[in-house]
């Protein structure tokens, strides 16, 4: 009943409300003073009377749920067949007004687009999900981490699944990326207005790779270990701030304060090295990275939509030209 | 605005520091290994797990190499019927000696310092380590002032 009354929000249903309490409260003050029979037939009325009104209710409810409150304030607009109403619908749903109200015919070219780029932010979701779930069975400390590996690929149910699906979503998220920008290039869709959003999605690409080398390292078994060792040696090389790179022992660098020391944590691929791998891969770059997402995704609709064929009208469309 | 910007520079430097601390809790680079005459000729891989080295008796002396590839910091394999140390990682060779002679190593790998403590122990101090960069001079003859240690034992 109180559930009714909050869908409805109507005036009577709330006085409604309070008489259904005022009416256990008045019997116990009757009993007590013994003279108050004409006031409880009256209450044990109104009770009756909001009853009925909440069966009402309900039925109005179920009868015509898009007329209730609860269901105009989480879905605001009715949707009419006009392309008006249609739009007004899309922008008021936070969910749908991430696609375009209105799109153009040829940018679902699907020989043109390949659909790479959505594929790969489906990917990307499917990658935050499954890590998630990962999460919840990792630790990321020595001698620990590999053991939670064997444990989520033999006890865990469905977590050799879960594994494989990050796994192969990560080998996967790398060469749709590729291929996305490959298509960019080759229909020439970094041209202008668009020079800014390759920019973006350049900067995208070094992320997902940053992202497919932390993970690397953290199943900590041989093969993550000697690759990340190999791939933080090459930092010891960088200018300026490696031990090893030009003109870094110029600058004091050493290998307890290069560029190297800051990835890992140390000297050496040991425990603060796998802490922050982990760290840099749940939290920090996947953070950045659906940030250049969100501004990837506004650029693509502000600079004119998905880049498609040029486009076409059907004869259908053609308009008669008026003869003068 | 100009305290502003203090303010964030300064917090950036302070976020930059945090990632490099003023202690570390990592293996000790100076232990001792035995004595002289626990080492015959030739290449002794024992201590390779735990230390990450190789005690070499040559003609000349014992020496020990640093067990890490130049290349890329892998650990090298030691075959003896191939008689070489072989990097799975690119596949560095290395002579006996820690020499290179095949694959992409730039250089010799690196020697540990050592010397003979009272007890007349080995000691090996991995954090002075003695290289042949390619078209430099060979460190490894080189001996402490003293003549007490060095790249290498004449023993």
């Amino acid at each position: 009943m109180p559930e009714t009354n909050g869908h409805d929000g109507k005036p009577e249903s709330r006085p409604a409300a309070t008489n259904g309490h005022g009416a256990s409260g008045g019997n116990g003050q009757g009993n007590g003073t013994n003279g108050g029979g004409n006031k409880v037939a009256a209450l044990v009325a109104s009770a009756k009377a909001t009853q009925s009104r909440a069966v009402e209710e309900i039925k109005e409810t179920i009868k015509a749920p898009e007329k209730t409150d609860l269901w105009k304030s989480v879905l605001r607009v009715k949707h009419d067949e006009t392309p008006r109403s249609r739009a007004l619908g899309v922008l008021s749903n936070v969910f749908l007004h991430l696609h375009p109200a209105k799109i153009n015919r040829d940018a679902v070219a699907y020989n043109y687009t390949w659909g790479m780029g959505g594929m790969t932010f489906y990917v990307y979701i499917t990658l935050v999900f499954t890590g998630t779930l990962l999460m919840f069975y990792y630790h990321p400390s020595k001698v620990i981490a590999f053991r939670d590996i064997l444990y989520l690929e033999s006890d865990v149910p469905f977590g050799k699944l879960l594994r494989n699906m990050h796994r192969w979503g990560a080998h996967l998220m790398v060469i749709m990326v590729e291929l996305h920008m490959f298509r960019v290039f080759l229909t020439g869709s970094y041209k202008k207005p668009r020079e800014f959003n390759w920019v973006v999605g350049v900067l995208l690409l070094v992320l997902t790779l940053l992202l497919s080398f932390t993970g690397y390292l953290l199943p900590d078994d041989q093969l993550g270990f000697w690759a990340v060792t190999v791939g933080t040696n090459m930092a010891r090389a960088t200018p300026l701030l490696g031990h090893q790179g030009p003109f870094g022992p110029q600058l004091g660098m050493t290998p307890f304060n290069d560029v190297r020391f800051g990835l890992l944590g140390g000297s050496i691929v040991d425990s603060n090295a796998l802490l922050r791998a982990y760290i840099w891969h749940c939290v920090a770059i996947p953070i950045i990275a659906s940030a250049f997402m969100v501004v990837h995704f506004w650029r693509v609709r502000k600079d004119g939509g998905i880049s498609g064929p040029a486009p076409m009208v059907l004869e259908s469309e053609i308009k008669e030209v008026k003869k003068v | 605005m100009a305290a502003v910007l203090g303010t964030l520079g300064m917090n950036l430097l302070m976020f930059l520091r945090f990632f490099f601390p003023r202690a570390l809790y990592e293996p000790k680079t100076r232990f001792k290994i035995g004595y002289p005459s626990d080492f015959g000729f030739g290449v002794d891989t024992k201590f390779q797990n735990q230390f990450r080295i190789w005690v070499v008796r040559n003609t000349e002396g014992i020496f020990v190499i640093s067990a890490i590839c130049t290349h890329l910091g892998c650990t090298p394999d030691w075959k003896p019927s191939e008689n070489k140390f072989k990097c799975p990682c690119h596949g560095s060779g290395y002579d006996p000696e820690g020499i290179n002679f095949e694959g992409p190593a730039p250089r010799p790998m690196d020697r540990a310092h050592v010397e003979v403590d009272p007890d007349g122990q080995i000691v090996v101090d991995l954090s002075k380590l003695y290289s042949w960069p390619k078209g430099e001079r060979s460190q490894f003859g080189d001996l402490d002032p003293g003549g007490k240690g060095g790249a290498i034992l004449h023993v």
